[in-house]
């Protein structure tokens, strides 16, 4: 029985904290990195196995960049190899095709609230044969479900992300293309208007409702502060803001670490509309223009100084 | 994050926001922080140099809404003070002030720092004209 797990440094917490843990209990965990566009390369992964690796776990899609994961080709990997294979779609059910057969998925998680059902509840699926998927209990107390969990369920929770399932099922293509349009629009928008913006992520293999640009110069919370009257942005992913660290994602990338405090996510939803896009659009330009206006980097830069000579003493 | 009401004023409306140009007579010019931090403050005073006294004031920041209220505060602070009465400021002035909670405490640390160093600046630069003046 192995011990090691391979898998990235742009999962979400969720899958980096409980590898965390696992490395404690003697675990041992390859974190593969990604390259500049958020991708990860599947020959990284195939060199990060060892004959001890019992499992991959590589995200479908970034929460933060959106960037969509050669998950096919990770999954056939895995079967070559023996491997067992997760991926997080948290991002990607419902918003993109998601084929556990085709696509060579063994485990899955996914949850209710980011496919507009209700918050509470989420769900695993596990792979009944070949490979057939042994997983031990987190919680015990009675063996419910072959064993993998106990407890009582709250159907209506349950019952709400399925019809959510559905829903998302029925309006997935039509909805793809529309939030995908005015997606590109607010991009256009904004690097057409900002000198120095750069876009975050894989410009094409991208989640449709997805954006996330840097504003060089600019710290991403006060963008947000003044943008956050009327909608409801984030610097980072809502796991981390209460930390004052940039975004370890947009680290990941290779950006400097001033590019990473100065991240925005823009994410839209089904009942987006195209005049809240353009609203949304235009009062980025004010506030980055506003904040550019009142940053001391900005003024370095304009008047010639390379910011990265200036010995900056670091507290 | 919720912003106490006074950091969203500042936030909205900041004060003296600017640049003197560093070479005139009586300005004293603090840059502190990284941009690797994620905060910046550039701080400027512009000392009478026959009275001593902080005519003016201006700050550029680079940083989240608390470190922008930080420095557009301090400027509005050093207007009308001493160089000496100027470094009395005080980093928990400014936290009580703005009611800065804990994770942002060091934005106020930032401001003093900026204070201190533009205070030494002006010092260096202009210390030996001020005394000439005060000789006269």
């Amino acid at each position: 029985m192995g011990n090691h797990i391979v898998t990235t440094v742009i999962e979400q917490r969720a899958g980096l904290d409980v590898c965390k843990r696992l490395e404690r209990q003697g675990f041992e965990v390859a974190y593969v990195p990604v390259q500049p566009d958020g991708l990860v390369d599947v020959e990284t992964v195939r060199k990060a196995v060892t004959d001890k690796t019992i499992l991959i776990s590589v995200m479908f899609a970034n929460n933060e960049i959106g960037t969509i994961q050669d998950v096919a080709a990770i999954g056939k990997l895995a079967k070559e190899k023996g491997i067992i294979f997760h991926t997080d779609a948290t991002q990607a059910l419902g918003k993109i095709r998601v084929d556990v057969e085709a696509m060579g998925i063994d485990l899955l998680s996914c949850t209710s609230h980011l496919i507009y059902g209700p918050k509470g509840v989420g769900a695993l699926y596990v792979r009944r044969k070949a490979p057939r998927v042994r997983i031990a209990p987190l919680i015990d107390g009675g063996g419910h479900e072959r064993g993998m969990r106990s407890g009582t369920l709250p159907v209506p929770l349950i019952v709400g992300f399925g019809r959510a399932a559905e829903i998302c099922g029925e309006v997935m293509a039509e909805e793809r293309t529309r939030l995908a349009g005015l997606r590109d629009h607010l991009q256009d928008v904004i690097l057409s208007n900002v000198d120095e913006a750069f876009l975050n992520g894989h410009p094409e293999r991208r989640l449709p409702h997805n954006l996330n640009i840097s504003f060089a110069y600019v710290e991403g919370e006060s963008v947000l502060m003044g943008l956050n009257k009327e909608t409801a942005l984030s610097s980072g992913s809502a796991c981390t803001s209460s930390t004052l660290e940039p975004s370890y994602v947009i680290a990941a990338l290779g950006a400097s670490a001033e590019l990473a405090h100065s991240s925005i996510r823009f994410s839209l939803h089904r009942f987006n509309t195209a005049e809240e896009i353009d609203y949304v659009g235009q009062r980025t330009l004010e506030v980055v223009k506003r904040l550019r206006e009142m940053s001391p980097l900005y003024e370095l830069a304009k008047e010639g100084v390379d910011i990265k000579s200036i010995q900056w003493k670091a507290e | 994050m919720a912003y106490s009401e006074k950091v969203v004023d500042h936030y909205n409306n900041p004060r003296n926001v600017g640049s003197f140009a560093k070479d005139t007579p009586g300005i004293g010019t603090g840059l502190v922080g990284a941009p690797e931090c994620g905060d910046v403050m550039k701080l400027q005073i512009k000392v009478n140099l026959e009275t001593g006294l902080i005519e003016d004031a201006k700050f550029k920041t680079f940083g989240c809404g608390s470190a922008i209220a930080s420095s557009s505060l301090a400027t509005e602070w050093l207007k009308g003070k001493t160089v000496d009465e100027a470094a009395k400021i005080k980093n928990t002035d400014i936290v009580n002030e703005l009611k800065l909670p804990p994770v942002k405490i060091h934005c106020s640390v930032l401001a003093e720092d900026a204070i201190k160093a533009a205070l030494t600046d002006y010092r260096e630069k202009w210390a030996t004209a001020r005394a000439a003046a005060d000789s006269k």
